[in-house]
Parts: C-alpha cells; sequence; structure tokens
C-alpha cells in the first residue's frame, strides 16, 4: 500500500482477501484473512480459558486472569438481569471475550515483522451477526416466556391513553433498531480507531521520507500523538467489549421481566 | 462545484456531528464525576449506568463518522 510517497490509503487494512480456497462436499469455499483471524482469536480465546481453568485452590496468576473475567460477567448478568441471569451469562461471556480478544488481536503490532493484524470486529457482518444472535435470544425468550404478553413491551407503565399512538411506534422503533445501533457502535469504532492510527502511522513514514527538518518535526508529533491514541485504542477496545456486553444483558433483562 | 468538492465539503459538515458527540461524551463523564465526588459510595454502583450514557452519547457520533465515511467511498 501507498505505492507512492504521500498516498495514504486507510481503507486498505479493512480489505477481506482469499489466502486459499478448497471444497467441502463440492461446495466451494474461499479462506480468507477474515477467517484466518477469528481462527487465531479462537486459539488465543481458548488457550487462555484452558490455562486458567485448572480449579486449584489456591489459584495462580493465570488462573486470577481468568476468574476474573468470569466473575466479572456473571456479576454484570446478575445485577443487570437478576437471579435468572445465571442462565444468559454463558451467551454473554462468549460474546465479551470474543469481542476482547478480536478488537485486542486487531491491536497487536505485528505489522513491524511483516503480517498485518486484521480485526475482525471491524466488519459489519459479523458484528451485525452477534447482534442479531443477541436480538434473537431477547425475542425467542420474551415470546417463550411471555407469549403475546411481550408486546406490552412497547406500553410503559403509566403511559395516559391519549399519548399511545405517539408512544408505541416510538418504543416500537427503538426497540427494532437495537441490533442495528449494537452493531454499528462496535464496528465503527474499531474502524475509526484504526484509521487514526493508519493515517498518523502515514504522517510518521511520510514525514521522515521527506528528509526535510519540517517533516521530521512533523514524524515527531505523530508519534507522540500515536503513542497516546494507541493508549486510548486499548482502552475502546475494552469498553466497546463492556458495552456489548452490558446492553446484550439490558435487553434480555426487557425480555425477561418487561418493564 | 463538481461533485467532488460537494462530496468532500459534505464530509466535513458531517465531521461537525463527531465533535458535538465529544461534548455529550464530556458531559456524561463530567456530570458522573460530580455525582460521584459528592457521594462517592454510590458510585460503583452506578458505573453500568454510566457506560450506557456513554453508549448512547458515543453511537451518536459514530453515526455521523459512518456519515462522513458514506458520503466520501459510497456515494
Amino acid at each position: 500500500m501507498a505505492a507512492e510517497a504521500g498516498k495514504i490509503d486507510p481503507m486498505h487494512q479493512f480489505q477481506i482477501s482469499a489466502l486459499g480456497d478448497g471444497a467441502l462436499d463440492g461446495t466451494p469455499f474461499i479462506f480468507t484473512n477474515s477467517a484466518l483471524w477469528m481462527l487465531i482469536v479462537l486459539a488465543c480465546a481458548f488457550l487462555f480459558m484452558w490455562g486458567g481453568m485448572k480449579r486449584e485452590l489456591i489459584p495462580g496468576r493465570w488462573q486470577a486472569a481468568a476468574e476474573s473475567f468470569v466473575e466479572f460477567v456473571s456479576g454484570m448478568t446478575l445485577s443487570s438481569i437478576g437471579s435468572e441471569g445465571r442462565k444468559y451469562t454463558p451467551w454473554i461471556f462468549t460474546i465479551f471475550i470474543f469481542i476482547i480478544f478480536s478488537n485486542f488481536m486487531g491491536m497487536v503490532p505485528l505489522a513491524v515483522f511483516g503480517p498485518h493484524p486484521f480485526t475482525v470486529t471491524s466488519q459489519f457482518t459479523i458484528t451485525g451477526l452477534m447482534a442479531i444472535m443477541s436480538f434473537s435470544i431477547v425475542l425467542i425468550v420474551g415470546f417463550w416466556k411471555h407469549g403475546l404478553h411481550f408486546f406490552s413491551l412497547f406500553v410503559p407503565h403509566g403511559t395516559p391513553g391519549v399519548l399511545l399512538p405517539l408512544i408505541v411506534p416510538i418504543e416500537m422503533i427503538s426497540f427494532l433498531v437495537r441490533p442495528f445501533s449494537l452493531a454499528l457502535r462496535l464496528f465503527v469504532a474499531m474502524i475509526a480507531g484504526h484509521i487514526l492510527l493508519d493515517v498518523f502511522g502515514n504522517f510518521i513514514v511520510n514525514g521522515i521520507n521527506s528528509g526535510t527538518a519540517m517533516g521530521y518535526g512533523v514524524s515527531l508529533i505523530s508519534f507522540i500523538f500515536i503513542v497516546g491514541v494507541n493508549a486510548l485504542e486499548l482502552l475502546v477496545c475494552a469498553i466497546q467489549a463492556y458495552v456489548f456486553a452490558l446492553l446484550s444483558s439490558l435487553y434480555i433483562n426487557d425480555a425477561v421481566h418487561l418493564h | 462545484m463538481d461533485l467532488m468538492a460537494a462530496k468532500v465539503i459534505g464530509a466535513g459538515l458531517a465531521a461537525i456531528g463527531v465533535g458535538v458527540a465529544s461534548a455529550g461524551v464530556g458531559y456524561v463523564f463530567g456530570s458522573f464525576l460530580q455525582g460521584a465526588l459528592r457521594n462517592p459510595g454510590a458510585a460503583d454502583g452506578q458505573q453500568g449506568r454510566l457506560f450506557i450514557g456513554f453508549a448512547a452519547a458515543e453511537l451518536l457520533g459514530l453515526i455521523a463518522f459512518a456519515v462522513a465515511m458514506i458520503i466520501l467511498y459510497a456515494v
């Protein structure tokens, strides 16, 4: 990328490219870099949890780290859904750990050695699928537990009858837009952060290549800036995973308890 | 005005929304800190609500960013 000097192409890093193809029972498939990085994320998450599930009486550092993850998520579901939240902890934990690992794997500075890390969660298909699955759980649980009474979700308690034609469509739209906003938040936050890092990384390289004093100055300022942005991005990675899991559990709470 | 100039101006106007959302995020955290400093004992219990407010404010800025990107690359 950036074949001629000064040309910055920040969207290139999100391109999905084919690494190989094959056929399974005659159905052709293409193995992409997104699939490869999903497998890497899966391997990392598996390794982390497998190393932490030794079940020793006195936990070591690794076990304490894994346990704090589990306790964090189960505390979140218990506080937002209540005592019935234990049933939904596995799903919330799954999306939380997948999102946080793929966010962090996208930040690994592997490009120094050659291969570019690919942020799995920067694709709307991935985040949209996770949001749709959360939303399906909400719908299935809601209709399973309450039947058609689930539609009372659109009528808040104590609404005056005059306002009903106004409130119900608003509540309905705000309900239907949930999976979209859930997916959009995660993927746009990842894309925005990586574009910022890419643009300022290119400023550093182009400034040094220019060979002038002003170029060096721009490089130095960009470098200091990018260190701060990296720290901010690590924070955003964790916060986005937390927000996705928190909002999912809140939406499930709506389905379990209505309101 | 040709199409490219109009696109760039539109994307720049959409970027205003990102700045306004940053004010919203700052207001969320600032108000939380104000409340938390007055009653530190109750602060930890409200962290979930803090992040819900943060997420709601941030989403609008991210939508503005998405609109800018759509104007620049997809239209």
